[in-house]
C-alpha cells in the first residue's frame, strides 16, 4: 500500500461483455496499491466497469468484434484520471444523458452511476488509431 | 454467476451467487422471469452477490415491474452490502421490495 501513490497503468481488453470481469479485476488490482477506503475503491471499479460497458453497448452496439479498448488509470498528486479509448462508432456527445432518476425503468443507469461517482466526465475525439476518448476524473484524498 | 432455485410454501426462492453484470443478465432473466410469469411470489436472495452493476439493477427493476403487472411480487432478501449500496445509489430502495 502506498500513501503517495503515483500510478499509471493501462491494459487492453477485447470489446465484449465477457471482458467486463477482467476490467474489474484490472481496476481492483490497481486500486489495491492506493490507500483509500474500500467503499471508494468499489465505487471507482463500478464507474470504470460502467464506462467499459457503455463502449460494448453503445460504441459497438453489442456487435461481435475483435477490436480492443484500452483503459488507462493514472493517479498523481491526488488527481485520478481514467482514460477509455475505443475504435467504435463516434460518440454523439449531445445524445449522452442518463434517464431521469425518478423515471423507473430498466436501463440508462450506467451513466448516472458514473456521474454520481466521478467529479468530471469528458468526451474527446480520439487520436489515431482511436475514435473515442473518454476521460473520467476525480480528486482523491489519500 | 451461479444460482439455486428452491420452493417453500408456494414461494420461489432464487439464490444468486457471484457477480451480476451485463454478461449474465440474460441468464438471470431466464431464471427469474418464468417464475414471475407463472405468477409465483419470488424471493431473490442476494446474500452472496458480491457485485452488481446497472445491468443487474435493470433486471431487478424489470422483475419488479413484471411481477406488479401480473399481480404478484418480487422481494429482495438478505441483500449484500455492496448490492444495497448500488440500489441506494439508483434511489430504488423505496421502489423495490426489500425484505
Amino acid at each position: 500500500m502506498n500513501n503517495l501513490a503515483q500510478i499509471s497503468e493501462q491494459r487492453d481488453f477485447v470489446v465484449s461483455s465477457s471482458s467486463l470481469k477482467d476490467v474489474r479485476s484490472f481496476s481492483r488490482e490497481v486500486f489495491e496499491k492506493v490507500n483509500i477506503e474500500q467503499d471508494l475503491k468499489d465505487e471507482l471499479v463500478l464507474a470504470i466497469a460502467e464506462a467499459a460497458q457503455n463502449i460494448v453497448k453503445h460504441a459497438y452496439q453489442g456487435e461481435d468484434t475483435e477490436d480492443k479498448m484500452e483503459i488507462k488509470i493514472s493517479l498523481a498528486n491526488g488527481n485520478l484520471e481514467i482514460g477509455f479509448f475505443d475504435k467504435g462508432r463516434p460518440v454523439e456527445k449531445d445524445k449522452i444523458r442518463h434517464r431521469k432518476i425518478d423515471d423507473i425503468k430498466p436501463g440508462g443507469l450506467g451513466t448516472f452511476f458514473i456521474q454520481q461517482i466521478m467529479d468530471a466526465v469528458v468526451f474527446k475525439e480520439g487520436e489515431k488509431p482511436w475514435i473515442n476518448h473518454l476521460i473520467l476524473s476525480k480528486k482523491i484524498n489519500y | 454467476m451461479s444460482y439455486k432455485v428452491t420452493e417453500e410454501g408456494g414461494i420461489s426462492i432464487v439464490h444468486l451467487d457471484g457477480e451480476i453484470d451485463m454478461d449474465v443478465t440474460e441468464k438471470a432473466k431466464e431464471i427469474i422471469m418464468p417464475l414471475i410469469e407463472a405468477k409465483k411470489e419470488v424471493h431473490l436472495n442476494l446474500k452472496e452477490v458480491q457485485y452488481m452493476d446497472s445491468s443487474g439493477i435493470s433486471v431487478l427493476i424489470e422483475s419488479h415491474q413484471k411481477a406488479t403487472e401480473l399481480g404478484t411480487k418480487v422481494i429482495l432478501k438478505d441483500i449484500s452490502k455492496s448490492v444495497l449500496k448500488v440500489i441506494m445509489m439508483a434511489k430504488l430502495e423505496q421502489i423495490l421490495n426489500l425484505g
